[in-house]
């Protein structure tokens, strides 16, 4: 390519740069600033409402907040969705086997629990739960339709607690069944055909093989189930269990005081669901072994990255430029 | 490198095999015996049945009639007088840990490093030491090429490169023999003569190969025996030379012709 003389005249002193010396200028986005700006406008004034309405009752809220009586009932919250996920998860596990099994009868009986438990409503089951010394007085282990070796008082085994772990932890199981099941069907099946071709026995080749594999899809879901039920065991109020919103609620029955004690409740699902969130994120890391080129960098790393960048090259240095 | 009983005349013996799916046959009566150290290779159209072969040689079919011996050992059953009991699933297990299969897409375990993967089966299959089953992973892994690249996960290496771990993870089983499933199928072409120079290397070494391929060129260089099916049944078989340069039955005329 060669340029006719006279325009040799006008390029400036910069002509002998070689290409690979050029280096990229960012381009600027005067827009992404205004909009910027008009948004954290909204967001600010939000946040000047919080602080400044007197309907928000702040010294309520701080007298509320790390009250014992708050604090019981966020414990009891936290056991009810405890049990709830061990028990769920482990029967919904043991479902989705069943489902996934060679068995006839227990694929059947699997399916038709899954059926049942999807059909009725949480809170129409744990009132059954909390009713069921009505239909049953006494529960004895023994030979099936034959003599009883030893029976229980069903009232005196199945309170309220046991009555509310039930029915979350049964209902709970048929919607892990089907998560857990969704993410065994999802494992390519050449991996068991590869473990099936090696020898490798059967247990290793589903908890080795085919369980890391599917926990990748089960992980978000999962989470989303433990988190909705975190927030669900709040149904169990109906049954008078001394869980976080009864506990709220009858404290704002006795002082009226609705919308801070409210927001005590809201602040502590809000606390303890960013806490899941994050050991959600850091447990789907680990699962994400092998499988992208590179695991993305943590909020921390990246961070630290940006802090680097910054201060090596200044804010606004063009990205890509090295020099 | 073989294992076993080195008076049993045949390390593959298959008799009388028939096998359909649903109500499509796809064996009709395969006899096929292969010798310890020899590389048979099979050729044949797509829907011949070669693949469903290799298959049931370590139980990964079942087969409707018909014995298939390895080193032996009668696979998937036990004979009680006239009648053929199926093993349980832990015995056929432990049968197929003797045997190496190497697959058209690898199917390596994508969450294990390429070492982890080599010495999973040898160690939960074959329940060996765990020092020498690892000293062996890293030479294997050396022999195939890829000796810098044991603690990196298979989606970081290339197609080549996850086949030859492929071929590692089987020999780490010291297997009586290695079944190859169209190793070099799914492929990119610049990639297939690194895969098709380890199976050479196995094949010098006198390891006992069989082998399906599409590679008519590779399997005139490695092969004692090809192996020609078509229809669900063996058509003819003999020295490469023979098969390849003069055909006896017409059926593997028009396929050499289209292929070659």
């Amino acid at each position: 390519m060669s340029a006719p003389a006279e325009f040799r005249t006008t390029i400036p002193v910069h002509q002998h740069l070689d290409d690979s010396n050029l280096v990229v200028a960012p381009t600027r986005h005067p827009w992404r600033w205004v909009t910027s700006a008009a948004v954290l406008i909204v967001v600010a004034q939000f946040a000047h409402g919080l602080a400044t309405n007197p309907g928000w009752d702040w010294p309520t809220f701080a007298q509320y907040f790390t009250a014992t009586s708050v604090l019981g009932a966020l414990w009891m919250t936290i056991k009810l969705t405890l049990w709830g996920t061990i028990l769920g998860f482990a029967l919904g596990a043991l479902l989705a086997v069943g489902r996934l099994s060679n068995n006839p009868v227990l694929q059947v009986v699997s399916w038709t629990y899954i059926w049942a438990f999807r059909s009725i409503p949480l809170i129409v089951q744990l009132l059954f739960w909390f009713n069921i010394a009505y239909l049953y007085r006494t529960l004895s282990v023994g030979i099936p339709f034959g003599p009883g070796f030893f029976s229980f008082n069903v009232t005196g085994v199945i309170s309220g607690f046991t009555a509310a772990v039930l029915g979350l932890a049964l209902h709970q199981a048929a919607y892990s069944a089907e998560i857990i099941r969704a993410g065994i069907i999802s494992v390519d099946p050449g991996q068991v055909e590869a473990a099936n071709a090696l020898g490798i026995p059967r247990g290793r080749q589903f908890f080795r093989i085919v369980l890391p594999q599917a926990m990748r899809s089960i992980l978000p879901n999962a989470a989303n189930e433990v988190i909705s039920l975190f927030k669900g065991t709040s149904i169990v109020s109906t049954m008078a269990i001394a869980e976080l919103f009864y506990q709220v609620q009858v404290v704002f029955g006795r002082n009226g005081r609705v919308v801070p004690l409210l927001m005590v409740a809201t602040v502590w699902y809000i606390i303890l669901t960013t806490f899941l969130s994050i050991v959600q994120y850091y447990v789907e890391r680990h699962y994400a072994r092998g499988s992208a080129r590179a695991l993305p960098l943590t909020p921390w790393q990246k961070a630290t990255a940006k802090y680097r960048e910054i201060r090596d090259n200044g804010v606004g240095a063009p990205r890509g430029a090295t020099r | 490198m073989t294992s076993g009983d080195e008076h049993v005349p045949y390390v593959v013996d298959v008799r009388g095999v028939y096998k359909s799916f649903g109500t499509l046959p796809v064996l009709e009566g395969v006899d096929l015996q292969v010798r310890r150290g020899d590389v048979t290779v099979i050729l044949g159209p797509s829907g011949s049945g070669k693949s469903t072969l290799l298959r049931t040689l370590n139980h990964l079919e079942k087969v409707d009639r018909g014995t298939v011996r390895i080193d032996g050992e009668l696979m998937g059953y036990r004979r009680r007088g006239n009648k053929l009991h199926e093993l349980r699933t832990r015995d056929i297990l432990r049968q197929r840990s003797r045997i190496g299969f190497v697959f058209q897409s690898f199917n390596l375990f994508p969450h294990l490093t390429v070492l982890e993967n080599v010495v999973e089966a040898p160690l939960s299959a074959q329940r060996r030491d765990r020092a020498e089953v690892e000293a062996d992973a890293r030479e294997l892994l050396a022999r195939v090429g890829v000796g810098d690249k044991i603690h990196d996960f298979p989606k970081q290496l290339s197609g080549g490169q996850q086949q030859r771990v492929a071929i590692a993870r089987a020999l780490a089983l010291r297997p009586a023999v290695i079944l190859f499933d169209e190793p070099t199928s799914a492929l990119d072409p610049e990639l297939v003569g690194e895969v098709l120079e380890v199976i050479r290397d196995l094949a010098r070494a006198g390891t006992t190969l069989v082998i399906v391929t599409h590679e008519i060129g590779f399997a005139r260089e490695v092969a004692d025996t090809v192996v020609f099916m078509d229809g669900g049944v063996i058509v003819e078989q003999g020295p490469p030379g023979d098969i390849l340069d003069r055909p006896g039955h017409e059926r593997t005329q028009a396929f050499l012709s289209k292929v070659l």
